[in-house]
This record gives C-alpha cells, sequence and structure tokens, in this order.
C-alpha cells in the first residue's frame, strides 16, 4: 500500500511539474489532468473514495476540459510557444525554486514515518460527506453556493444578446 | 486476487470489444431491415463475417498520421476514448457473482467519472488534428457532451435516492419489488437521452454532423485509429445499455431464466433501441439540442429529484 501510495503521490508531483513546464498550453492541460487524477488514486487509498470520484467528475472531467475548450478557440500558434519560452528562462526559475524547496524541506522534515503498519482508515462514505456538509459546514455551503449564483448572474449579464447596441 | 478474477480482468474487454465489433454488422442489418433493403449480406451466413472483413481491413490501412498534427495528443485521443469506455465496463455487475467490481461503494460515480474523462477523446481528437472541421467537431463535443453530463448525474440522483447508495449491487438489490423505470420513468428519459448525447450516436451526432462537419472530430484519422473511435462508439452504446439494465431495468432479476441471460436480454434490447433511433430520427439543429438539454431536461431532472426527496420524505415519516 505503500509503495502504491507513493507512485501515485510522485505522479502527481511529476505531473505538477510537468505542467508549469510545457510550453504547449493544452500539454499543460493535459498533465493536469494527470496530476487530479493521480491525486484522486491518492484519495482512495487514505478510504476517501467518494471525495477521489467526485475530483475525477467535476475537476478533470468537467473542469479541465473547459480549460480545453478555451484553449481551442484561443487559437495559440507559434509566437505563443516561442514567447512562452522566453519567459521560461532559468533564471526565472530562481525565486520559485527557493520558496518551493523551503516547503519541500518542511515537508520532509515534519514527514509521518512512513515504515510500520499503514494506519487503519475507516472509509468515509457519501453519507458522511453529506452530513458533515449539511451540519457542520452548513454556512460555507451557503456562501459558495451564493458566490456561484453571483458568477452565474454575471456570466448570462455578459453574455445576454445586445440587441439594440448593433 | 483469485485466479478467477484474474481471468474476468482479461477477458471482459476482449468480450465487449467483439460485441462491439459484431455490433457494426448488427446495426448495418438491422438498419437494412427497416428501410426495406438488405445491408451487407455477402460475407459468411447472412453476412455475418462482414465485421470480420472490416476489421481485417481497416487494421492493413495506412495509418497516416497528418504532418501539421499534434502528434503526441493525435496518438493520445482514440486511446483515451477506448480506455475510458472499457474501464467503466469494470463496475457494471452482470450477475452476482459476474462482474470485475460490481460491489464498489462509489460505483454509479466511477462510471460518470469515466464518461466524463470520455469527453477527452473527442475534444482532443478535434484540437490536434488541426483542421477547422475537426476543431468545430471539438468544440461542439466538447459544449454536447459536458452540458449532458449534467442532466446525466441528475437523472441518476432519483435512483440513487431510492437505492440510498451507489453500489450497482444494492441498486439492483432495491429493484426486488418494482423495477426503477416505473417510478422513476421521468429520470430515465432524460437518462436516455443524455445517454445517447453522451455516446454522441445519432440523432445527437452533432460532433461529427458529416453534412456541414466532413466528418466532425475524426476527419484527419485513418486506418485503426479511426477505427478505435469507431469500436468506441458501439462499446459506449453497449455501456450506456448495460447501465440503463442495471439502473431501470432490474439487472439480472427475471423469472424462469438464469441471470446472466436475463442481462444480456435486457441490454440486447436496449442495444437494438438505440440503432431503431438512429433509424428512424432526423439531427436536430445544434442550437436545438442544447436548448432541449438547458431549458427542458434541466428542470426535468430537477424536478424529478424534488419530487422523489418529497415522496421519500413523506414515506419516512
Amino acid at each position: 500500500m505503500h509503495a502504491l501510495a507513493l507512485l501515485a503521490a510522485s505522479v502527481t508531483v511529476v505531473g505538477a511539474i510537468m505542467v508549469i513546464t510545457r510550453r504547449v498550453a493544452v500539454h499543460a492541460v493535459l498533465y493536469l489532468v494527470v496530476t487530479l487524477l493521480a491525486l484522486a488514486a491518492v484519495l482512495v487509498m487514505q478510504g476517501a473514495s467518494f471525495a477521489a470520484m467526485l475530483e475525477i467528475i467535476i475537476y478533470a472531467g468537467a473542469i479541465m476540459v473547459l480549460f480545453v475548450f478555451v484553449i481551442m478557440m484561443l487559437n495559440l500558434g507559434q509566437t505563443d510557444s516561442t514567447r512562452e519560452k522566453e519567459w521560461l528562462r532559468p533564471r526565472a526559475w530562481l525565486g520559485p525554486g527557493i520558496l518551493a524547496t523551503i516547503v519541500c524541506a518542511e515537508l520532509l522534515y515534519c514527514r509521518r514515518p512512513l515504515s510500520g503498519p499503514a494506519p487503519a482508515l475507516a472509509p468515509i462514505t457519501a453519507h458522511d460527506v453529506g452530513l458533515s456538509l449539511f451540519g457542520r459546514y452548513v454556512l460555507m455551503v451557503e456562501l459558495v453556493s451564493f458566490l456561484l449564483l453571483a458568477g452565474l448572474v454575471s456570466a448570462f449579464y455578459i453574455g445576454r444578446n445586445r440587441m439594440g447596441r448593433h | 486476487m483469485t485466479y478467477s478474477a484474474f481471468f474476468t480482468i482479461i477477458l471482459t474487454p476482449l468480450v465487449i470489444l467483439g460485441l462491439a465489433t459484431v455490433l457494426t454488422w448488427v446495426e448495418r442489418r438491422l438498419l437494412g431491415l427497416w428501410q426495406d433493403r438488405y445491408g451487407p449480406n455477402r460475407v459468411g451466413p447472412g453476412g455475418m463475417f462482414q465485421a470480420v472483413a472490416d476489421g481485417t481491413k481497416i487494421l492493413f490501412k495506412q495509418d497516416w498520421i497528418p504532418p501539421f498534427a499534434d502528434r503526441g495528443v493525435f496518438i493520445l485521443a482514440p486511446a483515451i476514448g477506448m480506455m475510458t469506455v472499457l474501464l467503466s465496463f469494470a463496475v457494471i455487475p452482470v450477475t452476482m457473482g459476474m462482474g470485475i467490481a460490481g460491489d464498489m461503494n462509489v460505483g454509479l460515480l466511477f462510471v460518470l467519472g469515466m464518461m466524463g474523462l470520455g469527453v477527452y477523446a473527442v475534444v482532443l481528437a478535434g484540437w490536434s488534428s488541426n483542421s477547422k472541421y475537426a476543431l468545430l467537431g471539438g468544440m461542439r463535443a466538447a459544449a454536447q457532451m459536458i452540458s449532458y453530463e449534467v442532466f446525466m448525474g441528475l437523472s441518476l440522483l432519483g435512483v440513487v435516492m431510492m437505492a440510498g447508495s451507489f453500489n450497482l449491487h444494492d441498486i439492483v438489490a432495491a429493484q426486488a419489488g418494482v423495477w426503477f423505470i416505473i417510478p422513476q420513468c421521468l429520470g430515465f428519459g432524460v437518462f436516455m437521452l443524455a445517454g445517447i448525447a453522451q455516446t454522441h450516436r445519432l440523432p445527437f451526432d452533432l460532433p461529427e454532423g458529416e453534412n456541414e462537419l466532413g466528418a466532425g472530430f475524426h476527419t484527419e484519422y485513418s486506418g485503426m485509429k479511426f477505427g478505435m473511435f469507431f469500436i468506441a462508439e458501439y462499446a459506449g452504446i453497449v455501456l450506456v445499455s448495460s447501465l440503463v439494465t442495471t439502473l431501470y431495468l432490474g439487472g439480472w432479476r427475471g423469472p424462469f431464466l438464469p441471470p446472466a441471460m436475463w442481462f444480456a436480454l435486457k441490454t440486447g434490447v436496449m442495444i437494438i433501441f438505440f440503432i431503431l433511433l438512429r433509424a428512424s430520427l432526423p439531427r436536430p439543429r445544434y442550437d436545438q439540442l442544447m436548448a432541449l438539454g438547458w431549458k427542458i431536461l434541466l428542470p426535468l431532472s430537477l424536478l424529478n429529484v424534488m419530487a422523489t426527496g418529497t415522496i421519500l420524505m413523506l414515506r419516512a415519516s
């Protein structure tokens, strides 16, 4: 189980690195999908299979497709690729690299011991998730739904048919 | 993992691929029958080996990758289509004991997730081909499949509420008295429409609408890569039919015949219904398709969820 979890976790990390280093936007999105799928695998191994499936359906299956959809409409070409190359010069990596090293060092310092028997995990069912969403976190759920409604209304406003203007 | 489980995992994709290949012939024969002509009837008894002949032909065709295409993604796209469909079959319980992971606690969500990933096959094929017809097909596919995924998920909520589980075994077990097609007839209708749109089959095959887009997202594909899209589409029909069987038609339940037989029978009827739809219905316009989805199916499926919830609450109290 440890080996599987480590494998999935390293796929996540490698995928994330590939996301920021790709020059073609669609390739970056594809690596992001791989990262999300590997993250779902990690979640399944932690017993949260419901959350993992939601991650696949919503993030990998819907939001990322919309990303690809938008990129398809942008019609990116060679000029964008070269500009991207210019942005990814070695010097630009210095600051983020230092910050990432600090975080990684901290993570390694306070890691949980990976040897020994894995702790017994109680599977988190859809029932548990629903109860905590509409019990303990009900205020958050309501706030998020306000936010989504606001987004919906503004999308409608931007996309509405402006008959009088043209 | 036991020996028999391993055997099932090897055997299931082979059976499904074989079934999908045979379906290409069955469809053409049935279309012929309904349109008062013969269809392919020369190769083997009743034209039965037509699928084999087609398969052999397509395997030996030149597999050409256009020089203007994005090579890696171009190759990846048909593989994604095939893989997601085949993976979805892992959670379909044929009978109590038959099937790979029919007892998975989030089985239904797994199928929805795989169907959601299946969108990538069409969208990426459209993008990587770097041709305008393919791109338009891919964009249509993205909008259509994302929209219909929403209604598909919502229409299934009624079934999940009645069974109280995402586990496909439990859902079949909950249909011991009456099949869900009767209390969930609204959800069933929405699910069927969403299923057709999700497998981009006629009459909802606008991503490949050949009268306006050449062949849509797979315009640039040839040889076996095209064959993989083709077979994945038929495997998708089998998948949606077996899902309908499991969720609404009581799965393997039925008198007299053995359970596996009942499952095959119900799935077969659903597949033939899919083909009949193709034979009889014209293709709608693209805006009509989207309007049908967002203005009719979405309110209907929300209504279904609300009504099911209310009835279940009243019954419980």
